[in-house]
């Protein structure tokens, strides 16, 4: 499968890559624009109620996020394979093969939410047809990961751990999720919302496993530090992960009347984040030098604020697990605070730093002149989010009050009104936030010579 | 070598923990006649069609726009009646889906069959 010489075989991955990571940001500015929309639906009631409605821009919104999410991981290890490897991509075509399917599904996917067509399960809402199509287009992913990599998982750095554990576990969760079409599930609603639960838990794992994987191999490279990836602690932590990944989904079901021992299970679990939790506090950053700090900015202060968010969302994570307390916040925007914290705070960040350090390599220069620009907008960006995650508490803490106090859901939403306007314009700040970093590493990844300019 | 052994120790766990999930600790307690379960299995059908979810939550999992509905069918301030009147006509933010007397009535007989499975969501 491979023809070309390898600096054009080299060459051909990186504008593969690029190309993934302009779909992925495109992914990312029409989801921010849908979830927009979606916040306003809250303030203004009857803003595109018929025509347009909260039963299509959520999917929407959902979809183009999520899938943010997995393209940009999938975009940085496609870059990063040659490079780990020191080999030439195993199937260049494949890689293009995977851009055209992915882009293919992705326009019948919205197109289906325009119009209407439903699979009307969560997070994966549109017809049951496309998974087992998304499943498909990842196939050439997969065969490049492996006969590129051929990792040998005796010696292989932590990273390749998380990515392969990543692409098994988006098989097996995806799969899993769709046990619905089968009347064993379908027909027993307990059943069906705790496999669900099961499949959707577990599916943020896989992706938190690219992540968290990309996240590592961009602080190996800008730390100039190869040996924490393979040290004992590093695989500590990614065994706790995959536990976690495998068994902390039960705590979304404490109040579904299913086995009472999957509940001890997953908050005996979830308590084992307290680890990872006392570890990050004490040990981040010790090994970065300052210089090496200064010459890679951005993606250190990306993977800063990324761990601020780690830490603010475990201490949550922590909170809502306890059964006592899950109770009341399950239900409530105090889970979508979770949520968000997590896809934005967390994953969005790392793979923006994912995104600038491969700006870096490919466009050092004209990066530069944008740094201070890029660093105010991290800023923003950050304090929006904060705005906006508090926001979501402050939803969830009225929503608790209410229903300790049997008050009816229009009455709650009323009481909430003032937490939805700071949501939804602290929402404006943050699109405009994401959307200044994306067009700028957009611009960056595509300008063929010097003039870039931002306007 | 360790970490390939304790990875295949975890699948395998994860593997049979799985099949245990799929099989035990939520059989069907409630049995239902064959006429009543052609409308659940309609209204669950309809539920999904018009992604009632991005609004409505079945036990916690949905969007929170509209309120949650496990245990609306036995809710004191809402039940048959008042679901029925939202299904027809709409709300200040739920669109009117135009549905038939015979989609009303599957939907709210799925609602039923959650609301008599949700025994630890009414006593926790």
């Amino acid at each position: 499968m491979m023809t070309a010489t390898p600096i054009a075989n080299q060459h051909a991955t990186n504008k593969a890559a690029k190309a993934f990571l302009i779909l992925a940001m495109s992914y990312l500015l029409f989801g921010l624009v849908l979830g927009v929309i979606g916040g306003f639906q809250y303030i203004l009631p009857p803003f595109l109620k018929e025509s347009f409605s909260f039963t299509k821009t959520r999917p929407l919104h959902v979809y183009l996020v999520i899938t943010w999410i997995f393209t940009a991981a999938q975009a940085g290890i496609y870059y990063y394979l040659p490079k780990i490897s020191n080999r030439q991509i195993y199937w260049p075509g494949g890689v293009w093969l995977h851009f055209a399917m992915q882009l293919g599904i992705s326009v019948c996917i919205i197109a289906c939410f325009f119009l209407g067509y439903f699979g009307g399960r969560e997070y994966l809402e549109f017809p049951p047809v496309f998974g087992a199509f998304i499943l498909l287009s990842w196939v050439p992913f997969v065969i490049n990961f492996f006969f590129t990599l051929k990792p040998n998982y005796k010696t292989a750095p932590v990273y390749i751990w998380m990515w392969s554990t990543g692409i098994l576990f988006f098989f097996i969760t995806v799969s899993e999720s769709y046990l619905w079409v089968f009347e064993h599930f379908r027909t027993n609603i307990v059943r069906d919302i705790t496999i669900q639960w099961k499949a959707l838990g577990s599916m943020v794992g896989s992706w938190n496993m690219l992540v968290y994987g990309t996240g590592m191999y961009v602080m190996e490279q800008t730390s100039g530090d190869n040996k924490t990836a393979r040290s004992p602690l590093a695989f500590f932590f990614y065994f706790l992960g995959l536990t976690n990944l495998m068994f902390n989904w039960g705590h979304h079901t404490y109040i579904v009347p299913a086995a009472p021992w999957v509940k001890t299970v997953a908050y005996v679990i979830s308590m084992t984040e307290l680890l990872i939790l006392a570890h990050l506090i004490l040990q981040w950053r010790k090994t970065m030098s300052a210089a090496r700090k200064n010459y890679h900015i951005i993606p250190y202060r990306l993977l800063s604020f990324a761990d601020v968010w780690i830490i603010l969302n475990l201490i949550l994570a922590i909170a809502i697990s306890v059964p006592a307390w899950n109770y009341y916040t399950h239900g409530t925007h105090i889970t979508v605070a979770h949520a968000m914290g997590a896809t934005i705070g967390i994953n969005t960040f790392l793979l923006m730093a994912s995104v600038f350090y491969i700006c870096k390599k490919e466009k050092e220069e004209l990066l530069e002149k944008q740094k201070p620009l890029i660093g105010k907008s991290i800023i923003i960006t950050n304090i929006s989010l904060l705005i906006f995650w508090i926001s979501l508490l402050g939803m969830g803490l009225v929503k608790i009050s209410s229903r300790l106090n049997n008050e009816i859901f229009a009455a709650m939403m009323q009481k909430s009104s003032p937490w939805f306007h700071v949501f939804a314009y602290s929402g404006i700040v943050l699109m405009a936030g994401l959307f200044f970093l994306s067009l700028t590493a957009t611009r960056l990844l595509t300008v063929k010579n010097n003039s870039f300019k931002l306007s | 070598m360790f970490r390939i052994i304790l990875f295949l120790i975890l699948f395998l766990t994860y593997v049979v923990y799985s099949a245990v999930v799929y099989s035990k600790g939520t059989e069907n307690s409630i049995l239902y006649n064959q006429e009543e379960s052609v409308m659940i299995i309609h209204g669950k059908q309809l539920f999904q069609q018009y992604n009632c979810i991005a609004c409505h939550q079945l036990y916690g999992l949905g969007g929170y726009l509209g309120p949650e509905l496990t245990t609306a069918y036995s809710d004191k301030t809402r039940g048959e009646l008042y679901m029925k009147a939202f299904l027809k006509a709409g709300g200040q933010r739920m669109p009117n889906f135009h549905f038939k007397d015979d989609e009303v009535d599957a939907i709210i007989s799925y609602l039923k069959y959650v609301d008599t499975t949700a025994v630890t969501y009414k006593n926790p």
